[in-house]
């Protein structure tokens, strides 16, 4: 077990050092001349301004040094300087950090409990009202873009009737708020971003636990439980439920990344203060540091995110750790 | 057994629709999408203008008309190009194996580790946003899953007799991979071709709505990303785009699941 976790963060950490060096050598590749989008945020150049700039920025080394400079900060844990905000990369992200992760992660709870309960209903229950309803919503998950679901959303939940806040994580007027009066202000923030979020995987988790379900609702171990008299909620809840959850926690966890570029649409939707409107922001800007730190940063979480399902499966299923 | 299901049928039937709409569309309602034609922001029915119009006076129904045409075009050319990245990796991967498998596994994984809608959106953006980069850029990010699956099913199926027999009578690779294990293969990978290009659709609204698509062509997407910040005086600004993504992506998802119920009999009763 212990070998097989080395080996993965092994792997990780080559596959880390790939994305960095090609994402910085894509960035290079490209058109365009990065002293020109420092030198037009701080308003127009001259030649000379552009040379000076080229020069205190490292532009004007070879390739190979300009990567091997960035590698040697980034094992430093400095994912350079904004071109934009005038402030270090890590320091951005760090900024923007929690925001993200409070979004991100309320999304993905509510959308592993609410789907897997949608899908256990539906395959008990194949032809009732829930299901039917499940069917909808995982069309409607499927099928809709999630920018437009909010802005629908923010129509109907803060416009039509004025339940919701319109944009942002605080309300700026409170004055001296005691910290539970913060906290409740963020969760009613947070509501509609989260569902916003949270519908699309809500579709997809229904559906695996719906069809993870119905095979596990027919394996032998369920008829013995029925044969020894338990209660059919028993039988469903504590033996069928715990062996259909798996594959929801593992698509869950694999589906870290998309959940993060998801995040980028809601947040900008909403003006969420995150990652994710960080991540537009810089790219709009052509914030060539910013972006970059954001793609690895990214790219970091989303390894982690597979290694510890990897982990997780491996403990939970013993099958799987011997291979 | 594809017609039998009616959904897929309806889905079928909505899809031609669309398509007859945004073809047909723009000769016999040839007003153009980017011409201020009433007051801002009016609402629909106004004056005859059935789903009104948006913060620049311009007709909204004009705008879906023609505004479908670049959603479709660019994502039924971006799935194309995702499902033959992710078949050809899939199908070297799985029938080679080695290291061919061990090198195309790791591109795949570099791609998979990146989040596919922010990889898309700095290709666009390095790369200036024009119809070409959007399809290519939407291509390149989104063939990882359907890479690995049809590596799964060539891992499979290159060890079944029948393809011991083509190799016997000593047929070549080429021949193998692609007449003998790729239509075999077939079934998952058009399902999932199919929900490849609802994925790349959703991308393309994504990308313009954020304002990284091509600025001179009427795109869904762009209609609601410019429309954003009126949409709390003015829904039908954003409603109406919305509904005609959601109703195209819809159908397509319809027919993939009939597609899927057609070609995976195994899977039917779920």
């Amino acid at each position: 077990m212990l070998q097989l976790v080395l080996k993965r963060v092994l792997n990780a950490v080559l596959l880390l050092a790939t994305v960095l060096v090609l994402n910085f050598t894509l960035i290079h590749l490209a058109p365009g001349d990065p002293a020109e989008v420092i030198a037009g945020e701080m308003g127009g150049a001259t030649e000379e301004i552009l040379a000076a700039i080229r020069q205190q920025y490292g532009l004007d080394q070879p390739f190979h040094i300009q990567l091997g400079r960035y590698l040697g900060q980034v094992l430093q844990g400095d994912l350079g300087y904004s071109y934009y905000f005038n402030t270090s990369v890590i320091g951005l992200i760090g900024q923007r950090l929690p925001a993200t992760l409070v979004l991100v992660i309320t999304a993905a709870l509510l959308s592993i409990v609410t789907g897997t309960l949608l899908g256990v209903v539906a395959a008990r229950r194949p032809n009732g009202l829930l299901s039917h309803f499940t069917t909808i919503i995982s069309l409607v998950g499927y099928s809709a873009p999630v920018f437009w679901t909010g802005l629908v959303l923010l129509i109907l939940f803060a416009s039509m009737l004025p339940w919701f806040p319109v944009s942002g994580m605080n309300d700026i007027l409170l004055k001296n708020p005691s910290w539970w009066i913060q906290v409740w202000d963020v969760l009613h923030h947070l509501v509609l971003p989260a569902f916003t979020l949270a519908i699309i995987y809500i579709a997809q988790y229904s559906r695996l636990a719906r069809a993870s379900m119905l095979e596990v609702l027919g394996a032998d171990y369920i008829r013995t439980a029925h044969a020894k008299g338990l209660s059919a909620d028993r039988v469903v809840y504590k033996h069928g439920l715990r062996n259909a959850i798996l594959p929801v926690i593992t698509a869950a966890g694999l589906q870290f990344g998309n959940l993060f570029a998801g995040a980028v649409l809601v947040e900008t939707v909403f003006n969420w203060p995150g990652l994710g409107s960080l991540a537009f922001d810089s790219i709009l800007r052509r914030d060539y540091p910013t972006m970059l730190g954001i793609l690895f940063f990214s790219a970091f979480m989303v390894t982690v995110a597979n290694l510890l399902t990897d982990v997780a499966y491996g403990v939970a299923d013993p099958r799987i750790r011997k291979r | 057994m594809f017609r039998r299901n009616h959904t897929a049928v309806a889905g079928l039937l909505l899809l031609l629709l669309i398509m007859g709409a945004t073809l047909l569309g723009p000769s016999l309602y040839p007003i153009d999408p980017f011409e201020m034609v009433w007051a801002p922001l009016s609402p629909p029915g106004e004056e005859g203008w059935v789903l009104g119009t948006d913060q620049l006076g311009r007709d909204i129904l004009a705008g879906l008309i023609h505004g479908g045409k670049a959603t479709l075009l660019v994502g039924v050319t971006a799935a194309l190009i995702s499902v033959f990245i992710g078949v050809t990796i899939g199908a070297l991967a799985g029938y080679y194996g080695g290291w061919v498998d061990e090198v195309l596994m790791r591109i795949t994984e570099f791609f998979q580790v990146l989040p596919a809608l922010l990889l898309a959106m700095v290709l666009v953006m390095l790369f200036s946003p024009t119809l070409t980069t959007i399809t290519i850029a939407i291509g390149v990010v989104s063939w990882t899953a359907e890479a690995r699956l049809a590596r799964a099913e060539f891992l499979r199926i290159r060890e079944l007799d029948f393809v011991k027999a083509a190799r016997t009578i000593s047929s070549s690779d080429a021949r193998i991979i692609w007449r003998v294990i790729l239509p075999n293969a077939s079934p998952p990978l058009i399902v999932y071709a199919a929900l490849i290009t609802g994925v790349a659709i959703l991308f393309e609204a994504g990308l313009s709505f954020l304002g990284l698509g091509d600025p001179n062509v009427m795109s869904w997407g762009l209609m609601i990303g410019s429309g954003r910040q009126y949409f709390l005086d003015a829904w039908w600004v954003v409603t109406f785009p919305g509904i005609a993504i959601f109703l195209t992506v819809l159908s397509i998802s319809l027919i993939g699941d009939g597609l899927n119920d057609a070609l995976n009999p195994k899977l039917r009763e779920r």
